[in-house]
């Protein structure tokens, strides 16, 4: 395996082109009884095109408000979001996202739940059908088709959202700790999965989990983000392991080790900032 | 359980209970009379005959026909008038707040005060029943369509967003399915009330129906008339809850059941 650079430090900025995702001077602040709870603090970030970035941090610190400010689905406080350099004023059309939690139809089938996303848009009942039915094949279901989400199991209804979000080919996929209900086996399977699908055509990824090991597996770079409240970003590594990987083989080598050890090094003291203040471990 | 033990069992029970009432009022005890008096309690053999009777001269038939039409109406109207109106208020919070008071308060009252007024509005026929019945499948139909439209996950209504639906496909494929689960859901209770509000309504006043004939039985004395009309009514009662049953199953598939292991 080819030995990786690690580059530490500050927000690099590629020059080039516009990046898909930039988050400028971001900052989250929800009003609550007994004053605003700022979630995210000025947060910097540009995610380039075709780039796959995660964003790992301590429970509660504030990466899925993050994300939901690149979706459109909350907007700032202070500072903009802009994707491929417009202002993002509402939803995020180009962004697709899965979500953490249950988020299928539940009175859909399989089928039905994935061809949807063609649906809304206009594309012919029949059309988006035959291309629900190649995604289903595609991410490993063909046989399930007709199976509504409580017949199938966490990871296959993973799947299914996967093939949901890719059906309308976005250009920029928003992931908030997709695969964290399963077990570690399906975890590992669901990563090559979405590695295998986005190698095809490298969209931008924004993955949050908690899990160092599946961000460095999995990306081109991992953000680390400090304890909340208030979090800010406090690392940003360059992950340069080739591809393709196998997300289950990357954690025996050498840099992923050596990597592994020093971004924990950074992490260590905020998790531990981030249990004390979620209560004492837990 | 087996089914077989259970159903055994069932039977045991009714037969417990008709044997027990079949002695008790026909055995002498003192006097030459029984211990229950037939008068006041009839006899299961009496009860049989009526039923027979009703059922071989056919003058049961129209009454069935009029409570079921009865109740079917209510039925109907009531959930259209509770779909619309609980969409309605689940989508507009600020209407919902206006009428909260109101709808509380029609809500608390005792429907039944209602059927003498809807006897003068609508007179003695099946629409005061109709009524009647409306007004009570109307709530729990509003009800439960408020909660299904205000209750869709968060989440899949994030996804649904995110996935480019408009406010019309949010609800055609959110909280419409959403909305008419947990109607459904509620669907025994509806249809039970629909047919309380049609007998009911009879007993107060009619000149047909189940209702009525059990009235008209009980100011004569005639017990087992009483008797007869309280089993077919639960009869009748029965079989609407089974198509109900049958109806729900297959309007709800993807609805999680709780699984059985094979044993």
């Amino acid at each position: 395996m080819e030995a990786a650079k690690i580059e530490r430090g500050g927000m690099a900025r590629p020059a080039t082109a516009v990046p898909a995702i930039r988050f400028d001077g971001v900052r989250v602040a929800f009003l609550m009884e007994g004053g605003a709870f700022t979630a995210v603090e000025r947060a910097e970030l540009d995610v380039a095109d075709g780039e796959f970035v995660a964003i790992v941090g301590p429970t509660g610190c504030g990466k899925s408000t993050l994300l939901n400010a690149a979706a459109g689905l909350l907007s700032p406080s202070a500072g903009k979001v802009e994707i491929f350099g417009t202002p993002l004023k509402e939803l995020n059309r180009q962004a697709g996202y899965l979500f953490q939690t249950e988020s299928l139809f539940p009175w859909k089938t399989a089928i039905e739940n994935v061809a949807i996303g063609l649906e809304v848009i206009g594309v012919s009942r029949v059309k988006a059908r035959a291309r629900a039915q190649e995604w289903l094949k595609r991410v490993g279901l063909a046989a399930f088709a007709d199976r509504y989400p409580h017949m199938l199991s966490g990871g296959q209804r993973k799947r299914v959202g996967l093939a949901q979000v890719l059906i309308r080919d976005p250009k920029i996929l928003l992931m908030d700790e997709p695969f964290g209900p399963l077990d570690a086996q399906t975890r590992q399977i669901m990563g090559n999965l979405l590695l295998d699908l986005w190698s095809a055509d490298r969209k931008a990824v924004l993955f949050v989990t908690h899990d160092l090991e599946e961000a460095i597996a999995l990306s081109d770079r991992v953000v680390i983000m400090s304890a909340g409240p208030a979090a800010k970003i406090i690392g940003d590594w360059r992950v340069n392991l080739s591809r393709p990987r196998d997300t289950a083989e990357i954690r025996l080598d050498d840099t992923f080790h050596r990597l592994h050890k020093e971004i924990w090094h950074t992490m260590k003291d905020e998790v531990m900032k981030g249990y004390a203040q979620a209560g004492g471990g837990g | 359980m087996s089914r077989t033990t259970l159903i055994l069992l069932q039977l045991l029970v009714a037969a417990v209970a008709i044997l027990s009432w079949h002695f008790l009022t026909t055995i002498p005890y003192s006097d030459g009379k029984p211990l229950v008096p037939p008068f006041f309690f009839s006899t299961p053999l009496d009860v049989v005959a009526r039923i027979h009777k009703w059922f071989s001269e056919g003058t049961i038939w129209r009454h069935l026909w009029i409570t079921l039409t009865e109740a079917a109406l209510a039925f109907v109207i009531g959930s259209i008038a509770g779909v619309l109106v609980g969409f309605w208020f689940a989508r507009q919070p600020r209407v919902a707040a206006v009428f909260d008071p109101y709808v509380k308060m029609a809500n608390a009252l005792p429907r039944i005060v209602l059927a003498p007024i809807f006897t003068l509005w609508f007179g003695l026929g099946i629409l005061s029943k109709v009524a009647l019945g409306v007004t009570l499948v109307f709530f729990i139909v509003f009800f439960n369509v408020y909660q299904g439209v205000k209750e869709v996950s968060p989440t899949v209504l994030a996804n649904a967003r995110m996935l480019g639906m408009n406010e019309r496909q949010l609800m055609r494929h959110v909280y419409w399915p959403s909305a008419l689960s947990w109607m459904f859901s509620s669907l025994h209770t509806s249809v039970g009330f629909a047919v309380v509000g049609a007998v009911v309504g009879e007993y107060l006043g009619s000149a047909a129906g189940l209702g009525y004939l059990i009235l008209q039985a009980e100011s004569t004395f005639d017990i087992a008339g009483v008797f007869a009309g309280m089993f077919v009514l639960s009869v009748f009662v029965i079989v609407i809850d089974m198509l109900v049953t049958v109806v729900e199953k297959r309007l709800l598939v993807w609805r999680p059941v709780s699984a059985e292991t094979q044993k």
